[in-house]
């Protein structure tokens, strides 16, 4: 059996599933509740200076359904912890004791000034906190008050507050990144500059859930106003991983080690995570809607994954589909991809035709001899996965690579040379020229 | 001389409530959370199988999609514009040999959507309100007469109203909805949904409805034609069948149409006489509904007998399998030879064994054995009763027994359309009836629109 135990930043933990600083680890309740669960550590909800926030006390949350009922995205306004300072020490430093073999961050956020990072960051630290994990990323409520997304979205801002917990702290520093940015690599360098040990990411997106169709007034409300909250849930995943991809395959933040966090539901998710370059991940929104069982799957599922591909351990994993992300100028033009239906498992929908019909490149037929049939064709079909993705049969219609012959869209012998962009005829720029 | 007491054949057998719970509703219909979760697993096919299936041409997976994104209203009119009676059909329908039967969904799992139970989902709630889905076009000024009051001329009835025409309808019966009123199986439409519909149907104006006229008998085809601009005909069938045994007319020998309008009729259904011992001899869906409903009456022991196999008989699987379930013995290779009597009274029927010979030919064996019954009930199909119609029949192209029209359900006549039951080829089901007065109301509309 694959070991699941981590070590991330030199701090270990049985598995490589931590819960994110948000409400599952707002206190020693809930966490020692986790950890019996079997979480491998824990991001404690961000502690702030006294006096504590205070939040809403109507609607923190609110999400998007499926129609039967299922959460597929998830939104908050709530704020970092509300607690008086002390209290939390307290429990961290129990937990500590309680737990030695799980993994404990201390999530802060802080005004931009030195001595208040000064003041807090000896203190957190002595309650046995393996690291420190800054919280640059809230994009509601804090923001408004130079934190959170606010200090987040200005590197600058960044790489000063995270030299001052670095000047003041023994234990490592986390810089937690925020997704509303343009380009998620100025943040990471600035993290980086700072000298901190690790980025985590993605923090939460901007975001509005819907209106409500009676009032016409923005859904949730209190009383009768609302506010923009952070997003989150398996929706945003694609968006951590573009971002954890961009950090890993750069050569001058691929170093820096970083804890994935965004969408992770079932282990598999986890397995995008790290396969594109994290070395642990962070959950809350699954524990959210589930409750902490769900780390079941996640270690069992990573466990079994890791036996299928004889990894034996989560290392293994890390980063392995990076090579495999480039720019798009770089990649292949001379392959060629045909959509094939498999016919014994073609239940005639005709989803394939008709969104190819549509909206992409008539290349799938409808009728055969006035049977209902669908086909592709090869002389018409670009490759371009669309009926794939919509097809609700799994494997019936897969991508078929060119090997031989000619592709009969355009005519073009099969080569088994590369050639992408930087050197394309149509290219204006092209090198070469 | 074998004992019989009054009985046999009884009133009262079950409690009012037993009588209440035996014919409440067949389909429990979906709540929203149910309905939502079912809308998800349609799959939006392109031309989909489930609408070509569907004898009025619904787009299913259109009415579906609106179900799923909360738009019931938009929902209900999708289905009702093709069919006006989509709320019976969501009850009445065979969907195990229609739409359901056609889902893609049956390929891989086995388990169709269940697309009836949608329709009714949105349906019922613009019945229940009452909210008016369609709007009439200017008035035309043409006059047309509907003979019939059943889905064929309610149908048509509804089209032309809506398309500005003035509408007479002609029936012969005290209340409107034809077979939905009188015929289906009273679990089936529960809570006088049939007049319900009817009411909706009439609520868009522009329709007189004059009951208790009958052709033949209160006016001619002629009358109708000299004094209307067109006339649709959807009589449909008054004459049973007979079982051609010599000594079948006998009171405990029953109509099972009749019996079961008298049933649909019934204020306490407890009041209907029923035998402890009941045979029924057909294989449609009349047999099966005078089987299940005569059990849930409180008959001891139903059998359905059939001259053919199980494959042959025009009730669906699932209905047979219906009636199975509700404790009917269904038999087959059986025909009736002779009526058993004991003295008056009707004790049994004498069958004889058939099978199909060399040629595909339905055949006697010559063997034979008793089913013992205290009423028999024949269920062995319908015809038009010319005889009741005047010079009708005189006047129309006939085949096979009833009114041959084209494809657009005109008859040889140049003004005269007919559909339902009585013509050729009618499919013996409500939804065919409804596409027939739809494909006539729209044909008419043209007529009209050229004179």
């Amino acid at each position: 059996m694959a070991d699941l135990s981590s070590e991330f930043l030199g701090i270990k933990s049985p598995n490589p599933f931590w819960l994110a600083s948000a409400p599952p680890t707002d206190k020693g309740y809930n966490v020692n509740r986790a950890f019996e669960a079997g979480w491998g550590g824990v991001v404690w909800k961000t502690l702030g200076e006294d006096p504590p926030v205070v939040n809403v006390n109507g609607p923190r949350y609110a999400v998007r359904h499926s129609n039967d009922r299922r959460v597929v995205g998830f939104n908050n306004i709530e704020l970092i912890t509300d607690r008086p300072l002390q209290v939390n020490l307290d429990e961290m430093r129990q937990i500590k004791k309680d737990w030695p073999d799980r993994a404990l961050i201390a999530s802060v956020m802080l005004p931009m000034n030195e001595e208040t990072w000064a003041k807090h960051v000896p203190m957190i630290e002595d309650t046995g906190a393996d690291a420190f994990e800054l919280n640059f990323g809230c994009p509601h409520g804090m923001s408004e008050r130079g934190m959170g997304a606010a200090v987040g979205q200005v590197p600058e801002y960044l790489q000063r507050a995270a030299e001052w917990c670095k000047k003041y702290a023994t234990i490592p520093v986390i810089v937690k990144l925020t997704p509303n940015v343009t380009n998620i690599l100025l943040p990471a360098r600035a993290a980086i500059a700072a000298k901190a040990d690790a980025v985590s990411l993605i923090n939460t997106v901007n975001s509005i859930m819907r209106v409500d169709y009676d009032t016409l007034s923005m859904y949730p409300t209190t009383d009768g106003m609302g506010s923009h909250g952070g997003y989150c849930g398996e929706g945003v995943k694609p968006i951590a991983l573009h971002m954890i991809a961009e950090i890993s395959r750069t050569p001058d933040t691929a170093s820096i080690p970083i804890s994935g966090i965004g969408g992770i539901s079932d282990w598999r998710d986890a397995v995008d995570h790290l396969a594109l370059g994290a070395q642990n991940v962070q959950v809350c929104t699954a524990a959210m809607v589930y409750g902490f069982k769900i780390i079941d799957d996640l270690t069992d599922g990573l466990s079994n994954f890791l036996d299928e591909k004889g990894m034996s351990s989560v290392s293994d994993l890390v980063g392995k589909a990076v090579p495999t992300v480039t720019d798009w100028k770089y990649l292949n033009l001379n392959h060629v991809d045909k959509a094939y239906i498999d016919q014994d498992l073609c239940i005639s929908c005709g989803r394939c035709h008709i969104v190819c019909e549509d909206v992409s490149h008539q290349a799938i037929t409808n009728t055969l001899n006035g049977e209902r049939h669908f086909e592709v064709i090869d002389e018409e079909c670009v490759g371009c996965n669309l009926c794939v993705s919509v097809c609700p049969v799994q494997d019936c219609i897969t991508m078929r690579p060119l090997t031989e012959g000619v592709d009969p869209r355009t005519g073009r012998k099969f080569t088994s040379e590369k050639a992408n962009w930087t050197t394309h005829a149509n290219n204006p720029l092209r090198e070469n020229k | 001389m074998t004992e019989r007491s009054q009985a046999d054949i009884a009133p009262n057998r079950l409690t009012d409530a037993e009588i209440e719970s035996n014919f409440g509703d067949m389909h429990t219909p979906l709540g929203q959370p149910e309905a939502l979760v079912e809308a998800d697993r349609c799959y939006f096919c392109f031309d989909a199988p489930c609408t070509t299936a569907c004898p009025t041409g619904i787009d299913i997976p259109g009415f579906i999609q609106k179900i799923r994104s909360g738009n019931i209203k938009g929902s209900a009119h999708t289905i009702l514009r093709e069919n006006i009676m989509g709320g019976m059909c969501a009850r009445v329908c065979p969907t195990e040999v229609l739409c359901e039967e056609a889902c893609v969904r049956n390929t891989l799992e086995d388990q169709p959507v269940r697309i009836g139970l949608l329709q009714r989902y949105a349906t019922d709630p613009i019945f229940e309100s009452g909210l008016q889905l369609f709007d009439r076009s200017d008035e035309t000024g043409k006059r047309v007469a509907v003979v019939g009051g059943g889905p064929a001329a309610l149908s048509c009835a509804h089209r032309l109203a809506s398309l500005g025409h003035h509408v007479t309808v002609l029936n012969e019966a005290e209340k409107l909805g034809g077979l939905n009123e009188y015929g289906i199986a009273a679990y089936k439409a529960t809570d006088n949904f049939a007049k319900a519909e009817t009411e909706y149907i009439l609520s868009i104006g522009g329709i007189d409805v004059r009951n208790g006229t009958s052709l033949g008998r209160d006016f001619s085809l002629a009358d109708l034609r000299s004094e209307y601009d067109a006339i649709f005909l959807g009589f449909g069938m008054d004459g049973v069948n007979e079982l051609g045994m010599d000594n079948d007319q006998n009171d405990g020998v029953i109509d099972a149409v009749e019996y079961i309008a008298e049933l649909r009729q019934a204020d306490n259904k407890s009041t209907m006489p029923v035998g402890r011992k009941v045979l029924v001899i057909g294989g449609g869906m009349t047999a099966i509904d005078i089987a299940v409903q005569s059990k849930k009456l409180g008959a001891e022991e139903v059998t359905i007998a059939y001259r053919r196999g199980q494959h042959q008989m025009n009730a669906s699987h699932h209905e047979q399998e219906f009636a199975q379930t509700c404790g009917v013995n269904i038999r087959h290779w059986l025909a009736p030879k002779q009526l058993l009597l004991d003295g008056e009274r009707v004790n049994g029927i004498e069958f004889e064994y058939t099978k199909l010979d060399a040629e595909g030919k339905l055949t006697g064996t010559g063997d034979t054995c008793v089913v013992k019954s205290d009423v028999v009930f024949k269920a062995i199909g319908q015809n038009v009763l010319w005889s009741d119609l005047g010079d009708t029949a005189d006047v129309l192209d006939v085949s096979n027994g009833r009114i041959r029209v084209d494809e657009n359900r005109k008859t040889s006549l140049p003004d005269v359309w007919a559909g339902g039951d009585c013509i050729d080829d009618g499919e013996d089901l409500t939804v065919s009836a409804v596409q027939d007065g739809k494909l006539a109301g729209i044909d008419i509309d043209r007529f009209l629109k050229q004179t």
